[in-house]
């Protein structure tokens, strides 16, 4: 699905990333970990062609990125910070991304597993934080691509809205798409993720089952896992 | 490209700036009307003002709207769209967007007024020309800018340095450079001067189109047998083409490097 070799980036004197190597295979849920600015988001945004990498190439679906914008019609993104044009309508940003990107028949189904109908006339501006990331949500869910990345999906839920987010993530699951997520929510990553890709310092420092990371580390529960990580490399 | 083009255009059409700007030249016809009484004079007036104001608010306008349309930008950026179409697409919905408020605003006045049967209807559309050229020019040299500088303050600083220079200091610098080297024969040099400053060029050309090249005196005569000839022209309309390609190309040549 996403295969990325040797992939290096430097922002003026900070590598961010420097040699990252990843397969990612078709179908399950793949959870991207790492402390704050290990990389996670610039490599989210390599993929996406946002960030362009110093070194290194990356292919999804089997097409080199270089070669065009078209393979991201294959990908849905949320991302990491709900920044929408402030004076456009909620109605509006969905028709229009409808516009630019094609036909769907799921929008409706979302806003409605999100309750979003009765802010559909507010403009984007005056949504709360929360409301924001659901439209966000929804915005990303929206087309149906076979692969989907989420940046922080969590952030700013309420508990029902975060039940919502899980059960809709398990059944595009089901569907046989791959996904993507990055979160600093261990909890919610024990529960949703099939395999983990630890990042730390701009490389790859684990990938794999949830189960292989605590053997590996000698920790009976996932958070300590990680926590034994980040202290042996950071003490 | 068209479809960003269109929500831009849009966006802009909505936005209380453009309809301002519409008022503020709407008004400025008006005035400028009742105050000379006469469509030519009224035509000479403008060109002081237009030469001025357009590049300012096109500077302005630009950045603007590149630094408040930051998270459009990058929504769109993770869609299925070539750079290069994103920010072309919204370079035109400003560009165009703007010189529709002025050629709105400043026509509807002059043609209630009798632009139709007037001889000034010449000179009045070289200098809506020349005006929709100047927005497009320094829209583009706004978008570089901005492209260029993450730091808004710093990209609003620089646009309005750019136009200090171009409308003000260039000037004054050519002029000193004329008064320097008086002894030497400076007719190339001030044709080619005023050819590298899109400003200069615009009122060049409509202080020789309006015929008050007299008071430009030998300079004038010489810039007479030079723009006035339909070569002249074609050379001076290639140099304000250039002057909007040069930034277009480097703003998508730009844009295609830059991480978001």
């Amino acid at each position: 699905m996403v295969n990325i070799q040797d992939l290096y980036k430097k922002f003026g004197k900070n590598e961010v990333l420097s040699g990252v190597n990843l397969d990612i295979g078709e179908g399950g849920i793949f959870a991207v970990l790492g402390p704050n600015g290990s990389g996670k988001t610039t490599l989210i945004k390599c993929l996406l062609g946002m960030v362009i990498p110093n070194k290194g190439t990356i292919s999804v679906l089997g097409s080199n990125i270089k070669n065009g914008s078209a393979y991201r019609r294959k990908i849905d993104y949320l991302p990491q910070i709900a920044n929408f044009p402030s004076n456009l309508k909620v109605k509006e940003l969905i028709t229009m991304l409808k516009d630019l990107r094609g036909k769907t028949m799921v929008d409706k189904d979302l806003i409605n597993l999100f309750k979003l109908e009765p802010f559909l006339d507010k403009k984007l501006g005056n949504l709360s934080g929360g409301t924001k990331q659901k439209v966000n949500i929804v915005l990303a869910f929206m087309f149906d691509s076979p692969l989907i990345i989420l940046d922080e999906p969590t952030s700013g839920l309420d508990p029902i809205s975060l039940i919502r987010l899980k059960t809709l993530i398990e059944t595009e699951k089901a569907k046989g798409k791959t996904i993507l997520i990055t979160s600093h929510i261990m909890s919610f990553v024990e529960e949703v993720s099939d395999e983990i890709v630890f990042l730390l310092e701009g490389k790859i420092y684990f990938k794999g089952s949830i189960n292989e990371l605590k053997t590996k580390t000698n920790q009976p529960d996932f958070e300590h896992a990680i926590a034994s990580i980040l202290t042996e490399n950071h003490a | 490209m068209l479809k960003i083009l269109k929500y831009s255009f849009y966006d802009l059409m909505r936005s209380r700036w453009s309809y301002v700007y519409f008022a503020f030249y709407l008004l400025l016809g008006v005035v400028l009307l009742f105050l000379n009484n006469d469509l030519s004079k009224a035509v000479i007036t403008l060109m002081n003002v237009i030469i001025v104001l357009v590049p300012l608010i096109g500077t302005i306008f630009g950045v603007m709207y590149y630094y408040n349309s930051k998270e459009f930008t990058e929504l769109l950026l993770a869609q299925p769209l070539k750079r290069s179409s994103i920010f072309l697409g919204q370079y035109l919905g400003v560009a165009i967007s703007l010189s529709m408020s002025l050629v709105l605003g400043l026509g509807l006045p002059f043609v209630f007024y009798g632009l139709f049967k007037s001889s000034a209807i010449w000179d009045f559309s070289l200098l809506l020309i020349t005006g929709t050229f100047l927005t497009f020019i320094f829209t583009a040299l706004a978008f570089n800018i901005a492209l260029s500088n993450e730091n808004r303050i710093k990209g609003f600083g620089y646009a309005i340095l750019l136009w200090l220079f171009l409308a003000i200091i260039y000037d004054g610098i050519f002029l000193m450079s004329l008064i320097l080297f008086e002894d030497y024969p400076l007719d190339k040099l001030s044709l080619f001067g005023t050819m590298l400053n899109p400003i200069d060029l615009s009122r060049t050309l409509i202080l020789l189109k309006l015929d008050i090249s007299a008071l430009l005196g030998y300079t004038g005569a010489v810039f007479k047998q030079f723009f006035g000839t339909s070569f002249g022209l074609v050379v001076s309309f290639v140099a304000l083409l250039l002057w909007i390609l040069l930034p277009v190309s480097r703003m998508i040549f730009k844009s295609k490097r830059k991480d978001f």
